[in-house]
């Protein structure tokens, strides 16, 4: 099973990262833009798909600081 | 007294922490396979890239073996010192309470801070007074100490901040100034500035000595004889 996991910093911890590129947005005129978030995309292939949530918790993200999605491919 | 200095690979500042140590004591390096403490004291868990910090930083180097046993001695009670990437790895490892996020400047920060002790009232800052001004480096690119509010609230109701940041002197945005904070049982700190880079007088200030004197008096005291 194909399997990514997005990560990102958990919502109301400051992401200067993301205000870094949403400054920069507009000033290439792309205007419009709010509520950018920079993560991560882990992408992998595993076996058994139902051990990805430990996975996550205990080394792919620190949950103190970082939320997750997993997002199974189903064509694999 | 005998202290352990851990050498992961990707680790820069084990040997000034052991000469800071052997300042006070004997001072051993453990290399990061090794599950042996060789017996010591206390361990410094030193500044660096540990295993290059993939992924996160500090996330890899919690699984050393070696980090096995810190952890061993550290639930025993045995005194653990982190420093820059150090105290990375014991938050990442759950000894150490929070999370070391970018600056908020993104950039890396090498320059010199001064902090105020919080609290003496640990084997890490006896030697000092509340309120004392230590100048001690920082050198850094994650050195944001995060912790959610009531987690924060309970740091200081239970006296676990030993260092803030002097006003002004919080150079990376670190929320309430926090420049170290120690574990619930206070034999475990970790801090991002670098005490071992200042102990001697040849090459400034020597703001970082009173946590390796900390530490020997506190060892000594409690030397079972």
């Amino acid at each position: 099973m194909r399997a990514r996991v997005l990560v990102k910093p958990k919502a109301g911890i400051l992401d200067p990262q993301a205000q870094a590129v949403e400054r920069a947005l507009p000033a290439l005129g792309f205007t419009g833009v709010r509520n950018v978030h920079v993560g991560r995309l882990i992408e992998l292939d595993v076996e058994d798909p139902g051990r990805l949530p430990e996975m996550c918790q205990r080394l792919l993200t620190n949950p103190l600081i970082e939320d997750y999605e997993i997002v199974e491919d189903a064509e694999s | 007294m005998k202290f352990g200095v851990i050498r992961f690979p990707g680790s820069c500042d084990e040997v000034d922490a052991q000469l800071a140590c052997q300042r006070v004591g004997e001072a051993v390096i453990l290399w990061h396979g090794d599950r042996d403490l060789q017996g010591v004291d206390a361990v410094v868990v030193p500044g660096g890239f540990s295993y290059g910090d993939y992924l996160r930083v500090g996330a890899i180097a919690r699984f050393a073996p070696v980090m096995e046993e810190v952890a061993r001695f550290a639930r025993a009670g045995g005194i653990v010192l982190g420093i820059c990437n150090g105290f990375q790895v014991l938050c990442e490892a759950g000894l150490l309470p929070g999370a070391l996020l970018p600056n908020t400047s993104l950039k890396f920060i090498f320059r010199q801070v001064q902090l105020e002790v919080v609290s003496a009232a640990s084997p890490f800052t006896g030697a000092c007074a509340a309120g004392d001004r230590l100048s001690i480096p920082v050198k850094h690119t994650t050195g944001r100490f995060y912790a959610p509010a009531d987690q924060l609230d309970a740091l200081e109701a239970n006296d676990q901040v030993l260092l803030r940041y002097a006003a002004g002197h919080n150079p990376n945005g670190s929320l309430r100034d926090i420049a170290g904070v120690c574990n619930e049982a206070r034999n475990v700190f970790g801090l991002m500035p670098h005490p071992e880079h200042a102990v001697d007088p040849f090459t400034g200030p020597t703001g970082g000595l009173p946590i390796f004197e900390s530490i020997r008096a506190h060892v000594a005291e409690h030397a079972l004889v």
